[in-house]
């Protein structure tokens, strides 16, 4: 399967280092304390934070920082075939406990003991890179809750299909089976924070990462190409925090507006 | 980068649901012409002067490659889209196009039409719902238009080159679709056929590279309307596909590839898994114009008829006047079923044991070019320039195609190569195109003419068999290390490599050889026992990974020997080494490589210590640099074991070899290796025309089995190493057992001859063929080639794609084994190599091994290519046999019956259980192995296709 043409155009008509349009909305959830859309192409998700609030139940309850909870879920409608989505499911349970683990990394959660903050994403859409949308916009949500954040993590996928390394993959270009990586980012102190592995094997793990998780492990990448392929996705990364740092000063400039500062 | 986004959608077979895709349309494709001033020309690939930008439509691009191919053919612009549709019909062509779009010497643009904001056309759904050809596209996974579609958009995107380019080029859009071409040109783009924009050229000779329209084409009334009563229907139609599904589906019709024998191309063979048997195909009509390779569809005729129909093949066969080869050559083609007797009344039991069927539907067409020449004919009396003409291929499996020709005269004593187009039912004959010229025919009596034509004729066997001889390109050539090169000291410091040229290390090879690639070494150490080192050339220490010179050897995957040149897998400099134009005498040159030379300074070198009685005690694998102190040849080296007097420590080595050898080939013989014979037969080459002086049976002396012995030592350990340590990535190779049906026939030619042979393991075979000795001393070989015939070949696999049972080398009887020993020649060694390489730590695997599909398709063309190696080198001894014996006209000799003559059908009685043929009145009758005398000439039954003929006297 052609996967990039001798022209150098993939599949949907984009280049191998372009990522797919992203778009991003913050409060979407009146209700919540923070809400956030975030769309990466076809794929769409959003996120409602709420919290700090009371931790529900006691003997969770940390005296020193915060309780971060976050719960992922596909909506029924978001591949298209009529299947419903079983909640609590073992891929749903991997990629809730991803997103918790890189959104307290990021979280000052020492600010705020004994509290608990919850994270809820869930898919509307799904045409492939549904966790590093779901970390975009649980970013973002964080961000319009007003919890402090050491930086802005997002998120970002890259593979490696037909010899090229390519930026953002979408579902057709996902499910072809070569080797992908999801991997977090703060921007700003230039750190990895999540790296997830799939269809990869040899990769050595490197000390700079704060959290790895290694999912299926079938093809193979030399480590030179990965460190391409972890490359672009960083560099992904970046372009993706330009973005929500501009939504959210636009965002701050409207409330400024609203409050007749 | 503007980006907009529209949505296709797309639906999917079997579960029918929605599937949305994302879709860029862009504004930064550039139109590839370098005059254009709004893009960006640093891509272009169109020329700067063009006049004429041709823009073509899927069709033109399926049907007229050939012509495309053709250098006078340029400036064309490939839509993305036709190139889609293109891939989707047929592969090869695609292959083929991208091939030109992607050479610098050509002009051909891919233009990216459907990712382009201005050239993207939304799917019409207008499209009629039972168009066969998009209903299966609606299966595919990805989203593809409908041909009205297509169309459109092939004519939205000419027109946009025409307002984009302006007046500057004349942009032509090339369709033969007549509805098409009256839309084009309502729409103001000016369009063409193929066949009017090829005579505006005014080049005649493309016009032969033209295909007619088929039927399919123009309109198929129209060819009814001229001739209702002359055109008889030769063929039964071809069952439309949905009826072949459903057929199949039910078990009526079965599928499989069709062979055609080798020898008798009216008699064809479907292997089939669903009867779990061959079907067998009489005659032509049941063939139904399929050729030999197709996927067809079959119906098994009524059980009665399928002894009736085989002298219906006969008496076709008489028909057409074609009669029966009679030299076997290879083991593959033939049928298992050994139906080869024909036109006999005692075997009809036989007969009647295997289904035969007709052909009701081709699935694949297997249709590709073929060299051969035209049936002589006198030139037409009209000269209206054009001559229908019928082509006969060399291959005898190939039936008559007829092609158009307006250069007649030039191509009559030319070998050429046509292509096929298409076969309709209307006609006799499949109809076909002219190609290309190879060259003159090999004539008879013309001494000057032969040189030429026996090049042609090597051309052919090379071009029938795929073999790429081109020379090798600049980007593989830049990959040698720069000459004159020698061992430098960084190499002689790397520790990976041991610097052993104090070893009094040599080599063994025929006289003559020139790609030496291995060489042995023996010392006797102190407690009694033999350390013996096999040393082979380390080529992938100059042809690394991903470069173009591994790319090209991997492709051609070996060295083909032909009697008369050998065409390297390699670039010369590393087979030979580069002192080639100093002229130093064999044994000097040897060393001179070993010293300071070129190729094999270095070597992977595996070292066994072994006791006096041949035991493997312990191994070694190493790389390093050796030293050779001599080149022997055999001869020599069975010269210098003979000759008692010499007592040099050379010598001494060599007999212990020697000694070592025997045991272990005992040994091996005990475990039931067969030792298996072919007729290979030795030319001696006149230096200057190349002519056979003489031919000779290939002698196999002591010394060429110790260094087989040796080399199958180390082929077995490395496979065992390797295999240890990549348990699903080795390449091995392994040799089927086969199956009692493929030994049965050989087994009745050698009751018949009163020998009892037990074919229950290697070990009972190896030993019977043993004890199976004549009168003659060419007895025992005869019946060994007899039983290679009915052996499966041994393949190269993947050992992850195995289980390691199927491992097994039946030949060798050995439970694994690889290649490892001659790197320069084989490509699949130069993989061992690698494997070896990365299990010993020396460098690490490069990503193809740890891709098992990867490995597991290069492991495919090294048999294809091994294959074909073998058949050209078969085809260039039947080619030189015949050389020889046109030159001595009618010699006679005795010769051995191997295979039964069966001249004229009912004369003779051919009696299978006695593997007797008798005449009908009892006045004669030969047995299988009888010595006879025959007269032997060569004979050209058929114009342009000689053969020698062997007549009973």
């Amino acid at each position: 399967m052609e996967y990039v043409s001798p022209e150098g155009l993939r599949l949907d008509g984009r280049r191998p280092m372009e990522m797919r349009q992203i778009r991003a909305e913050i409060g979407a959830v009146a209700k919540a304390d923070g809400s956030a859309v975030f769309e990466m192409g076809n794929t769409k998700v959003i996120a409602a934070v709420y919290g700090p609030r009371e931790v529900q139940h006691r003997s969770q309850q940390m005296s020193d920082q915060a309780l971060v909870r976050c719960e992922y879920s596909m909506a029924n409608f978001s591949t298209g075939d009529r299947m419903r989505k079983p909640k609590g499911d073992r891929r749903s349970t991997e990629i809730s406990l991803v997103i918790r683990q890189t959104m307290e990394a990021c979280i000052l959660t020492h600010l705020m003991p004994r509290s608990q903050i919850d994270i809820f994403v869930q898919v509307l859409q799904a045409d492939g890179g549904t966790r590093s949308a779901c970390i975009n916009a649980a970013t973002l949500a964080l961000a319009d809750a007003g919890i402090p954040l050491r930086d802005l993590v997002t998120s970002c996928s890259a593979g490696y299909l037909n010899s090229t390394p390519l930026l953002d993959l979408n579902y057709v270009e996902d499910s072809a089976g070569g080797p992908d990586v999801t991997v977090g980012f703060l921007p700003k102190l230039d750190k990895v924070t999540l790296l997830q592995v799939q269809n990869l094997l040899n990769c050595v793990i490197l000390g700079r990462f704060s959290a790895l998780v290694v999912g299926k492990m079938d093809s193979k990448l030399p480590i030179d190409t990965f460190e391409n392929v972890m490359q672009l996705a960083i560099e992904g990364c970046k372009a993706i925090a330009n973005y929500i740092r501009e939504i959210l000063l636009e965002n701050t400039k409207q409330l400024e507006y609203r409050r007749g500062l | 980068m503007l980006h907009s986004k529209t949505f296709v959608k797309k639906t999917r077979g079997g579960k029918v649901n929605k599937q949305v895709r994302e879709h860029y349309l862009r504004d930064d494709i550039y139109c590839g012409a370098p005059i254009c001033k709004v893009c960006d020309s640093s891509t272009a690939r169109l020329s700067p002067s063009a006049s004429t930008i041709l823009i073509v439509d899927t069709n033109v691009v399926l049907n007229q490659i050939d012509l495309l191919e053709n250098p006078a053919i340029d400036d064309v612009v490939m839509l993305s889209i036709v190139l889609e549709e293109v891939k989707n019909k047929n592969m090869g062509v695609y292959n083929r196009v991208r091939a030109l779009c992607s050479n610098s010497l050509r002009r051909f643009f891919v233009f990216a039409n459907e990712h382009h904001k201005d050239t993207f056309v939304k799917e019409m759904n207008k499209e009629s719902k039972n168009d066969r050809n998009d209903r299966e596209k609606a299966f595919s996974n990805f989203p593809v238009l409908t041909s009205k579609s297509i169309e459109l958009a092939i004519r939205v995107a000419a027109q946009w080159y025409q307002t984009h380019l302006g007046g500057a080029t004349h942009v032509l859009l090339i369709t033969n679709d007549r509805e098409n071409k009256r839309k084009a040109i309502e729409e103001g783009i000016s369009a063409e056929t193929i066949e009017s924009y090829v005579k505006s050229l005014d080049r005649p000779e493309l016009l032969d590279l033209l295909v007619q329209p088929t039927s399919e084409d123009v309109n198929m009334v129209e060819v009814e309307d001229l001739r209702p009563s002359k055109r008889k229907i030769m063929y039964t139609e071809h069952k439309p596909m949905s009826e072949i599904t459903s057929g199949l589906h039910r078990g009526i019709y079965h599928q499989g590839k069709l062979r055609v024998n080798r020898y008798n191309p009216f008699e064809a063979y479907v292997g089939s898994e669903s009867i779990g048997d061959e079907i067998i195909i009489y005659g032509r009509t049941n063939m139904n114009r399929a050729f030999d390779g197709d996927i067809v569809a079959v119906e098994l005729l009524p059980q009665d008829q399928w002894h009736e129909e085989k002298s219906l093949s006969i008496a076709e066969e008489e028909d057409e006047d074609e009669d029966v080869h009679l030299v076997p050559s290879s083991t593959d083609d033939a049928p298992r079923t050994t139906s080869l007797v024909q036109g006999s009344a005692g075997d009809l039991n036989f007969a009647s044991s295997h289904p035969s069927g007709r052909v009701i539907g081709i699935i694949k067409r297997n249709w590709h070019s073929y060299c051969g020449s035209l049936e002589p004919m006198p030139m037409p009396a009209g000269s209206g320039g054009t001559a229908h003409a019928l082509f006969v291929s060399k291959d005898r499996r190939i039936p008559k195609i007829r092609i158009h020709t307006r250069q007649l005269e030039n191509l009559l004593d030319k070998r050429i190569i046509v292509a096929v187009d298409s076969w309709d039912r209307l006609s006799r004959h499949p109809s076909g195109h002219y190609v290309r010229t190879i060259g003159e025919i090999g004539d008879t009596c013309n001494l000057k003419q032969e040189i030429g034509g026996r090049d042609t004729e090597s051309e052919v066997v090379l071009i029938e068999n795929d073999i790429n001889s081109r020379p090798f390109s600049s980007q593989v050539l830049a990959c040698l290390p720069p000459l004159p090169w020698s061992v430098s000291s960084g190499d002689l410091a790397n520790p990976i490599r041991q610097d052993l040229r104090n070893l009094r290390v040599f080599s063994v090879d025929p006289p003559g050889c020139k790609d030496i690639d291995d060489a042995l070494h023996c010392t006797s150490l102190p407690n009694g026992n033999f350390e013996v080192g096999v040393h082979i050339a380390d080529v992938t220490n100059f042809v690394h990974p991903g470069t173009p010179i591994d790319d090209e050897a991997a492709e051609r995957g070996t060295s083909v020997y032909l009697v008369e040149r050998r065409i390297d897998m390699l670039p010369k400099p590393l087979t030979e080494g580069c002192y080639q134009g100093e002229q130093r005498s064999l044994a000097i040159h040897w060393v001179h490589i070993f010293t300071d030379g070129i190729v094999n300074f270095a070597d992977v070198r595996i070292e066994q210590e072994m006791t006096p009685d041949a035991e493997i005690i312990s191994k070694r694998y190493t790389k390093s640099v050796i030293k050779s102190c001599a080149a022997l040849s055999y001869i020599e080296a069975q010269a210098r074991m003979d000759d008692s007097r010499l007592m040099d420590p050379l010598t001494t080595d060599l007999r212990n070899m020697n000694a070592l050898a025997k045991i272990m080939r005992l040994r091996r013989i005990e475990r039931g290796a067969l030792t298996l014979a072919s007729a290979e037969v030795k030319f001696q080459i006149d230096t200057e025309t190349h002519d056979p002086l003489d031919i000779g049976m290939y002698q196999i002396r002591e010394a060429n089995q110790m260094v087989e012995e040796f080399m199958l030592a180390a082929n077995v350990s490395v496979a065992g190493k390797i295999l240890e340590d990549f348990p699903l990535c080795s390449l091995l190779r392994r040799h089927p057992t086969p199956t009692r049906e493929m030994l049965e026939p050989f087994l009745r030619t050698a009751a018949a001859v009163g020998l009892n042979l037990d074919a229950s393991s290697s070990k009972a075979l190896a030993d019977s063929l043993d004890r199976a000795v004549g009168d003659d001393p060419y007895f025992n070989k005869l019946i060994r080639i007899l039983a290679t015939r009915c052996m499966t070949q041994a393949v190269y696999f993947c050992s992850g794609d195995l289980s390691p049972p199927e491992y097994h080398h039946y030949g060798l009887a050995a439970p694994l084994y690889t290649h490892f020993t001659s790197p320069i020649r084989r490509y699949a060694d130069i993989i061992v190599h690698r494997l070896l390489a990365a299990s010993l730590g020396i460098c690490k695997l490069p990503p193809i091994f740890q891709d098992r599909p990867q490995l597991t398709s290069v492991a495919d063309n090294l048999n294809y290519r091994h294959r074909n190696a073998q058949m050209a080198g078969r085809a260039s001894v039947e080619l030189h046999t015949l050389i020889y014996f046109r030159k001595r006209y009618g010699i006679e000799g005795p010769v051995y019956l191997t295979t039964r003559s069966e001249k004229g059908g009912g004369e003779w009685f051919v009696d299978e259980q006695q593997q007797k043929i008798r005449k009908m009145d009892g006045s004669l009758s030969y047995t299988v192995l009888q010595t006879v005398k025959i007269h032997m000439e060569v004979v050209e039954p058929q114009p342009n296709r000689p053969k020698l003929q062997l007549m009973l006297i």
